[in-house]
């Protein structure tokens, strides 16, 4: 009997023991263990959505600012002004959730053996796209997973903001039915692997030993936080769980368009619904447009970013916490993408584009329309995937 | 001879895209495709069993070979 090419048992024994197919699982059985597999991988990823999503409503109760609980744009923003990045005083802060979900897809990559060094596709086109892609969430304030978070506390902004996602997730799949492609990765020395999971190591060890010569906010966002334990053990957890489920809230939108699978739009429901049962719960759950924290109610603004973040991602292959957890398994074109994140949210900062509560700057919407024809370009410009069958050979080959 | 769809190096959903492609012009045969990470080789495995396609696979040092059989 051929084992099912995707039936290698998940890394978690919790959730294998929570599989209700246990009682009838029986191994020779092709059909029941094919159906144990489905399940099972679904079941991880809305395990990984809920975890998330819950731990995200946590962070809040403990410090972090509302709707703010886990978002990987606004950390990586954070973290830019944490390393001086950036002149922003209210947006500086080395967030440990970031660090400890590096190292915790980091350690779940090493201990299921799916650490691949890999580069070469393309990275500087990365950098730049990701660069333009933290404009369009800057302008919408947040990433992906914070959109899902904002609506789930009832932040109808947010809803817009998804509606642009959606949109841009559409554009960025006629790139990809087009051709686009960002060239093969190939092998590389496992040096280069180990250098972005060791360094967020290194810095989540000096965090959590009371480090205090990084850059930190005495007000605004950047100075509420949770402790730094709690940040740092919820990062890890939604590490781990992310790099076994293969979570990306983009991959969800696009698998969906691309190939009506559901897959991973079951991570990007079970976030929403976990974090907004958390919320009800939590008492934190206020429908609206108008007073949402670190929200404006600029439509247009909101839906542009997003839509902006949303082809950029596409383009990228997943959103940045897919990114994160990439780099963390030994891609070194993801590492160069986060490297754009932070970057990009610098250069928001510096040069006054970011959004705020009151709105989106002239100087930002102007970005956000030039990144939009920029990324348009790039997705233009970027097909060159071979299409071509060759008689029986191999095609694939693109670069 | 088996078709092959070299999708080494590519993050998804590249290999995927490829693949459908391929067996969406066949009505039965042998499809291999190569993929060299895990996140491409469940995804294609998804995408095949959907369609109604066998798969299974085998290991070649940092490799994937997925063999799509209908």
């Amino acid at each position: 009997m051929v084992p099912s090419a995707g039936c290698k048992p998940v890394g978690l024994p919790v959730i294998r023991a929570g599989v209700r197919f246990d009682s009838d699982f029986s191994p020779p059985d092709f059909a029941v263990m094919e159906g144990w597999c489905v399940m099972n991988k679904r079941l991880l990823l809305g395990v990984a959505g809920g975890v998330t999503g819950l731990s995200a409503v946590a962070l809040v109760k403990l410090g972090n600012p509302v709707n703010y609980g886990l978002c990987i744009a606004c950390f990586l923003r954070d973290i830019s002004g944490g390393l001086g990045f950036h002149r922003a005083e209210t947006v500086q802060y080395m967030r440990p959730e970031i660090f400890g979900l590096v190292t915790g897809a980091f350690l779940a990559s090493l201990f299921t053996g799916e650490r691949r060094v890999v580069g070469g596709s393309s990275p500087f086109a990365r950098f730049f796209l990701a660069f333009v892609a933290m404009i369009g969430m800057l302008v919408f304030l947040g990433c992906p997973v914070r959109a899902a978070l904002r609506l789930a506390a009832g932040d109808l902004n947010a809803g817009v903001g998804i509606l642009g996602l959606i949109a841009g997730v559409l554009i960025g799949v006629q790139f990809l039915n087009r051709g686009f492609s960002l060239g093969k990765a190939g092998s590389q020395h496992d040096l280069n692997g180990y250098i972005f999971p060791a360094v967020s190591v290194v810095i989540l060890v000096l965090l959590l030993s009371g480090a205090t010569f990084f850059f930190a906010s005495k007000s605004g966002p950047g100075s509420m936080h949770a402790p730094v334990a709690a940040s740092a053990a919820a990062g890890l957890i939604a590490g781990i769980l992310a790099q076994r489920s293969r979570f990306c809230m983009i991959g969800g939108i696009r698998d969906f368009i691309l190939f009506r699978d559901t897959h991973l739009l079951t991570g990007f429901l079970t976030l929403l619904i976990f974090a907004f049962l958390g919320n009800v719960a939590a008492g934190m759950f206020k429908p609206g447009f108008a007073g949402q924290s670190i929200a404006h109610t600029d439509g247009i603004w909101n839906f542009l970013g997003m839509m902006l973040a949303g082809t950029a991602s596409v383009l990228l292959g997943g959103c940045p916490l897919r990114q994160l957890v990439a780099a963390s398994e030994g891609n070194t074109d993801c590492a160069v993408t986060v490297a754009g994140f932070i970057a990009g949210a610098a250069f928001m900062h510096n040069f006054g584009l970011a959004a705020s509560p009151k709105g989106v700057p002239l100087a930002g919407q102007v970005a956000t329309v030039a990144g939009l024809v920029l990324v348009f370009i790039v997705g233009l410009m970027g097909t060159y995937r071979s299409s071509s069958v060759k008689g029986g050979v191999s095609y694939g080959g693109n670069g | 001879m088996a078709e092959t769809v070299d999708a080494r190096g590519l993050l998804c959903p590249e290999p995927v895209l490829l693949t459908k492609k391929v067996i969406e012009g066949k009505q039965g045969g042998t499809v291999h495709v190569l993929v060299d990470n895990a996140a491409a080789k469940e995804n294609v495995t998804r995408l095949a069993e959907n369609k109604g396609w066998q798969v299974s696979v085998s290991s070649n040092g940092n490799e994937f070979i997925l063999i799509l059989s209908r």
